[in-house]
């Protein structure tokens, strides 16, 4: 019998293990599924948490129920991946040998990273909202604050969910209205990259809305340390920003593990073929989701797309025959802009974010970058999806791997 | 685009970046830097060599990166190109801005 393991069951991970033990059956394949978490968490739904749009029992239930039960869970830590010796060490002793390995650890933030940042003001007046525990601390904070300065702030790219950042300003701005004391509160989004986002469309269309929300923008920070005394975030090159509130993101890493292992680049990244999702150093490895080091979106919907296909490339791997070079960094994100509106992009690693309609060309029913409600009942309607259709490997009808260019207004 | 950079037509982006790094010479690098309010010392020039060989190994470049590069760190970076320094480096080094991101 031969062995697939899957490191983590997050949302990647879970999703590799629901295709593929349809595929690879037992007495031929084992699949198995490492990760020493109790619970699978919604991470989207971390940005609705602060302002008390979602409860804790929305976003977290186990992990175990959306494991296939053919596949063994083992829930342990890993201590370290042998890929020369094509097997996995366990914290408590264990050894797994394995014949094809995929990678699914993810990302997740290391505040310690910058100066100051984990420090006497941690989840007191400086919160994450990228973790359950950060999120729910700011949660509390804002119930009964009473204004002052939020700065929303990227520590460096690249971060899971690059849109994150400017949903919990828009959304900010829109809890604020609701509480009447809007007039109260000061909020500036603070980035590392000369404007809002990555990519020249969409940053036109983001920095119009910042603007007609009153959200004021500081571009090309670079950020040096926390200060915790005088409350401010210092740059390399002097600058200084105040905050009474400071929601930062903070250095994003892929796990400690590929560390330990010596797989990882400086960010612990796995270096990743963009278009297989092979390992570039080992045959039999396949990194899927925020683990790699492919220049796409850390995102689920970027996960989904490439299960489809590296789903497809294993079967042909372990077949002999040649990997398909088929994904094309294909990303997918509402952006919840507050006042119960959305707007909707989709875009791969050659095409950026455009106007048109989707996942219909011509019809819709969701406007690409453009604000509308339809696309806010679409981003929480993501949610019982997630949980029903996404993690369990169910092809999402009319919304294929790749990118489509029709229904879309390039230049 | 076409842009007159030292005396010589120069093809740039909408940005001002070279899209031809064969047009690049020192002075282009000069004028560049000028417009930028900034007068090249030996340090820099040291700093735009590293860049541009790290292009050229195609690394993706980012603060981070020239942090760890053991040639400057990242104060002495900004004390050397103060405005946006890796995007003011990149472009009077005659390179593409780096895609940080996405």
């Amino acid at each position: 019998m031969k062995n697939l393991i899957i490191l983590g069951a997050g949302t990647a991970g879970t999703m590799m293990a629901n295709h593929l033990h349809h595929q690879l059956q037992s007495p031929d394949w084992q699949i198995s599924i490492i990760d020493e978490r109790e619970e699978h968490h919604y991470q989207p739904g971390y940005l609705f948490l602060p302002f008390d749009i979602y409860e804790p029992e929305d976003i977290i239930k186990t992990i175990e129920e959306f494991i296939p039960k053919d596949v063994k869970l083992f829930k342990q830590k890993i201590s370290r991946i042998v890929p020369t010796e094509n097997k996995v060490q366990l914290a408590n002793g264990d050894e797994l040998a394995y014949d094809v390995l995929i990678i699914a650890t993810g990302a997740k933030i290391a505040p310690e990273e910058t100066e100051g940042m984990k420090g006497s003001e941690w989840h007191k007046s400086v919160f994450d909202f990228y973790t359950f525990e950060g999120a729910l601390a700011l949660r509390n904070k804002l119930r009964d604050w009473q204004g002052g300065k939020l700065v929303v702030h990227i520590t460096e790219m690249p971060i899971k969910c690059p849109v994150a950042p400017l949903e919990f300003s828009f959304l900010a701005d829109s809890f604020f209205k609701h509480k009447h004391m809007r007039d109260k509160v000061e909020i500036t989004y603070v980035t590392p990259l000369s404007g809002a986002f990555t990519k020249p469309k969409a940053t036109e269309a983001l920095e119009h809305l910042l603007h007609e929300k009153g959200i004021h923008i500081e571009s090309d920070f670079a950020i040096e340390h926390v200060d915790n005394e005088k409350k401010e975030i210092v740059d390399y090159g002097g600058r200084t920003i105040p905050f009474d509130i400071l929601v930062t993101i903070p250095t994003n890493k892929g796990d400690a593990l590929l560390e330990r292992s010596g797989m990882g680049d400086d960010l612990n990244y796995v270096p990743t073929h963009k278009a297989t999702l092979q390992s570039k150093e080992y045959a039999n490895i396949f990194v899927l989701g925020d683990a790699s080091n492919i220049p796409a979106s850390k995102a689920g919907s970027v996960a989904h797309f490439e299960a489809e296909i590296l789903t497809d490339n294993i079967l042909r791997y372990v077949k002999g025959e040649p990997l398909l070079e088929e994904f094309d960094g294909h990303a997918n994100c509402f952006i919840e802009t507050g006042n119960g509106k959305a707007l909707l992009i989709d875009f791969n690693y050659t095409h950026e974010p455009v106007e048109g309609s989707f996942p219909f060309a011509g019809i819709g029913p969701l406007r690409l970058l453009k604000e509308s409600r339809m696309n806010h009942m679409g981003k929480l309607a993501f949610r019982w999806i997630y949980w029903n259709v996404l993690l369990k490997g169910t092809h999402i009808p009319f919304v294929s791997a790749t990118m489509s260019e029709s229904g879309k207004k390039f230049d | 685009m076409e842009k007159t950079i030292a005396g010589k037509s120069i093809t740039v982006n909408e940005e001002g970046y070279l899209t031809d790094f064969s047009q690049w010479d020192k002075t282009v690098g000069e004028t560049l830097a000028a417009e930028a309010e900034i007068t090249l010392t030996p340090r820099h020039w040291e700093v735009i060599k590293y860049l541009q060989d790290e292009h050229k190994n195609q690394v993706a470049l980012s603060i981070r990166r020239i942090g760890k590069s053991g040639l400057v760190d990242i104060k002495e970076f900004y004390q050397l190109f103060p405005v946006a320094p890796l995007k003011t480096a990149t472009k009077i080094a005659g390179i593409p801005k780096p895609a940080s991101c996405i």
